[in-house]
């Protein structure tokens, strides 16, 4: 069973024209590393947000989203709360602002678990000094504060917190972005390690796809709440069939490219307060025809993109 | 082309028992582009307010076209005349205006105060087509425009005061991947059509190579590589330049050896 | 990233929280429309009252409503109505006086503090912590006492008594404020620092002191009508709210509550009036600039 199965997850919100979440088919498997890619508005952040059952208010969603084989959309408050501090759990962003800079770290990991009474207060401390270990931090960070902490070191008691439940779900919203360079590759790395020794299965939200190239077996590629591609990362950057990956990764400023302009992407993403017939990308499309600006693509083939002219054995050097 | 209009030598400044630059030097020539690279704590952003006057150096001298910008400005016309040597762009698209200013208002308002005899509104359509804006944006609250637009505004901004050179701190640190590639051609463009300076702070070393000719290295506040950017990116010298560049990701990536090498260094 | 989604209004908030609003939405309207009545009696008080508010007929003293003196008349046997009418003006003007005084010498204060940092700051924060611990009804009383009879001597005592209020929030307020990269933007663009807080730090700090400002009002209100309760500042014969509780006093005694009673009324309704508008329209900026 998968750790996490989006069944055609389609979103509405209130005052908006077009759904922000438009059919959506996204699984994680446990033990395996999926990253989810996509701009600014794109609802990768929405979409990871919906498997712990956190939907906007007002929102009116449809399709199922299975965590461990149970619908998220469909549970009650009582159940979510349990999923929220078992089998799934979320590292934030920023982890300055998901701690509460007045409690000590042992009290912050303790929290959850002595909650919903699933653990005594003996049993979460021992689970928090192992933990602590397991993200390569001594037991003695129990009674320090938050603000005593780096960012790099906070992010990994923030790691540490999430595990305590046990998830078989970790979602990771740009985990490393308000990190420096080199503490973000410790923080991936110790990323990697927990998914092998305790089989969780890690959905990698993140803008950067350098990154997501780096550290996933699975990329999906958003764009104006559609999943565009979806493939093995290594086939996917090295040879992506929609068009948008293809202008995305020319996009990026490489260190492997030489100095110069780069292959802008022109316009803009599609408003939400603007109808969308057929394919969102395609008034920023180089390959747009007719049949793009009316019929929406599906996805098709064994590395399916939604696009009605895939590229075909174009390469990109990552 | 070589004639150096920013030189900096011997910066340093200390909070408290922090040395936040410590020792800093180099020069940007005439529509060159330098980049200072480095992390948080590096002491990068420290030295670019004390470029543009945002901060007080306790040692050590900036000069723009040989003269000295030392202590805090007396009178309108120094005040002006700094301005014109060096402007700013920020990182954050969303703080760096004024919420209740729109577009136009904000160009007109730093005309007036640089240019009092001049065509406002010819002036203002130049900036805007300048940057890529329509002249539709021109009414607009910096909250209608997104952040690829903002930017955009504070990039006019700037180069309205027709500055030597152009600081810009992290300026596309917060755009998303399309927009920045968009606004990185923008910002070559106009070094190529006016030949103004830029200092890219950055911790983005694809940026770097993207938009700079030279590059400085900066860790905990001190300089510990320095060169053209392609030597310097090519062939590290400093352990930690080569770990900086390591830790870019990408296929194949070595996330553990990197932090091994971290904790060594 | 969605977050701009998320922060739209009416996204963000609870279900049973947005009931709790609606369900005090009409307490708000009730008070806006209150305090609108109130300042449009003020305004027009000379031509609506029916009789003249000095006018004493003992003759007819502490009689009931009658089709002459709608409300009755009070010991002396003057029109209620008509000096409730006529002490609204008082019993405002004098409130504004205080709110106009302590906002504008609370903002200048607060401004510099803020802005200027340093020495200028410790001396300003610590003479306006000075002022806080004094109460602001001693300073009144000993100002009046010295000055004598007067609507001006309260007045400016009280706008002293709350200049605190209004720079201690005033400078919070600039600290803030001036650590966002548009001043900084500002300066580097050589723009001069009192242009820089005139043209853009005040007004966007404004709303949230001028919400202030207006349950300052309210607060006002009540201290200056207390203060001509205790017969200081209104001069005796001139109509006012506090004076009008301290004169029906005796024909509460006798057994004619009606004449003390709805002055009494009118000050609390009032206050609250302002009390709930002004907190309403901070709640409302606050969430406006978060």
């Amino acid at each position: 069973m998968n750790a996490l199965d989006i069944q055609g997850l389609r979103l509405r919100l209130p005052g908006t024209a077009r759904p922000v979440l438009d059919g959506v088919d996204l699984t994680v498997a446990p033990g395996e590393t999926v990253a989810l890619v996509g701009e600014s508005g794109s609802g990768k952040t929405l979409t990871s947000r919906t498997a712990l059952g956190l939907l906007p208010s007002g929102a009116a969603p449809e399709g199922a989203v299975l965590v461990d084989g149970e619908d998220v959309l469909i549970m009650t408050p009582d159940r979510l709360r349990v999923l929220r501090t078992g089998q799934a759990a979320m590292v934030f962003q920023d982890p300055r602002a998901a701690v509460n800079p007045l409690r000590r770290i042992g009290d912050f990991l303790a929290e959850s678990v002595r909650l919903t009474g699933t653990m005594s207060a003996a049993a979460a401390d021992r689970r928090a000094v192992e933990l602590l270990d397991a993200v390569g931090l001594g037991p003695e960070l129990l009674g320090r504060y938050p603000g005593q902490l780096s960012g790099g070191m906070l992010q990994r008691v923030m790691i540490a917190a999430a595990l305590m439940g046990d998830p078989i779900l970790l979602l990771a919203d740009e985990p490393t972005t308000a990190l420096d360079v080199t503490s973000q590759a410790e923080v991936v790395a110790l990323l990697g390690r927990l998914r092998e020794r305790f089989g969780t299965g890690l959905l990698f939200v993140t803008h950067d796809l350098g990154l997501a190239a780096a550290i996933s077996d699975r990329v999906y590629v958003m764009y104006a709440g559609r999943i565009a591609e979806t493939g093995p990362a290594a086939e996917l950057f090295a040879r992506p069939r929609h068009p948008y990956t293809a202008a995305l990764l020319a996009a990026t400023p490489r260190l492997a490219a030489p100095a110069g302009r780069l292959a802008a992407i022109d316009g803009q993403p599609p408003d939400l307060r603007q109808e969308l017939t057929g394919c969102a990308f395609a008034a920023r499309c180089a390959y747009a025809t007719e049949v793009c600006r009316e019929r929406t693509p599906e996805p098709a083939g064994e590395h399916p993109a939604a696009c009605h002219h895939p590229l075909e054995g174009s390469h990109v050097d990552v | 082309m070589s004639e150096p209009v920013l030189q900096v030598t011997g910066l340093h400044r200390t909070f408290g028992s922090v040395r936040a630059v410590d020792d800093v030097s180099f020069t940007l020539d005439a529509g060159a582009s330098l980049g200072i690279v480095g992390e948080s704590g590096s002491g990068k952003t420290t030295t670019a307010r004390i470029i543009v006057g945002l901060e007080q150096a306790d040692e050590g001298q900036v000069t723009v076209h040989g003269r000295a910008r030392a202590g805090r400005a007396r009178g309108k016309a120094e005040r002006l005349a700094r301005a014109r040597e060096v402007q700013m762009v920020f990182q954050d698209p969303y703080l760096s205006l004024d919420p209740r200013t729109s577009v136009e208002a904000v160009l007109r308002e730093t005309l007036r105060l640089h240019f009092p005899d001049t065509d406002h509104r010819a002036r203002i359509r130049e900036l805007l087509d300048q940057v890529g804006l329509g002249t539709r944006a021109a009414d607009a609250l910096p909250r209608r425009l997104s952040g690829g637009q903002r930017q955009r505004v504070a990039i006019a901004r700037a180069l309205a005061v027709e500055p030597a050179v152009l600081v810009l701190d992290e300026a596309v640190a917060a755009l998303d991947v399309s927009v920045q590639a968009q606004v990185l051609n923008l910002l070559a463009d106009i070094r190529e059509q006016t030949g103004i300076g830029y200092l890219f702070i950055t911790h983005d070393l694809g940026v770097v190579r993207c938009v700079t000719d030279e590059v400085v290295v900066m860790r905990h506040g001190r300089i510990v590589e320095a060169g053209p950017t392609a030597q310097v990116l090519d062939d590290p010298q400093h352990a930690y330049t080569a770990l900086l560049l390591e830790s870019v990701p990408r296929p194949g990536w070595d996330p553990d050896g990197i932090a091994a090498a971290r904790r060594a260094l | 990233m969605s977050t701009g989604l998320t922060r739209r209004p009416g996204l963000t908030r609870r279900p049973g929280l947005g009931r709790l609003k609606a369900a005090r939405a009409p307490l708000h309207l009730i008070c806006l429309g209150f305090a609108v009545l109130v300042v449009l009696a003020a305004l027009l008080a000379p031509w609506l009252s029916p009789n003249d508010p000095n006018a004493v007929d003992l003759g007819n003293a502490l009689a009931g409503p009658s089709p002459d003196h709608l409300l009755g008349v009070d010991t002396a046997g003057r029109d209620t109505l008509s000096r409730l009418l006529l002490g609204a003006r008082t019993s405002l003007l004098g409130p504004l006086g205080v709110v106009v005084f302590s906002t504008v010498a609370g903002i200048a204060v607060g401004l510099a503090a803020g802005w200027r940092g340093g020495r200028l700051d410790s001396v300003l924060s610590r003479s306006t912590e000075l002022v806080f611990a004094f109460p602001g009804m001693l300073l009144a009383i000993l100002i009046v006492s010295v000055y004598g009879e007067g609507l001006l001597a309260p007045v400016v005592a009280l706008a002293i008594a709350y200049l605190p209020y209004v720079s201690r929030l005033t400078r919070s307020l600039v600290l803030a404020e001036r650590t966002r990269p548009y001043v900084s933007a500002y300066q580097v663009q050589g723009h001069s620092a009192p242009q820089i807080c005139l043209r853009h730090v005040l007004p966007n700090i404004a709303p949230i002191v001028l919400a202030q400002s207006a349950v300052n009002f309210g607060y006002a209100l009540m201290d200056l009508a207390g203060l001509s309760f205790l017969g200081l500042g209104v001069p005796a014969l001139t109509p006012d709210w506090g004076r009008m509780v301290f004169d029906g006093q005796t024909a509460i005694q006798h057994g004619y509550p009606l004449s003390a009673i709805l002055p009494c009324a009118l000050i609390v309704l009032t206050v609250v009036a302002f009390n709930v508008v002004g907190e309403r329209w901070a709640d409302q900026v606050a969430r406006r600039s978060a």
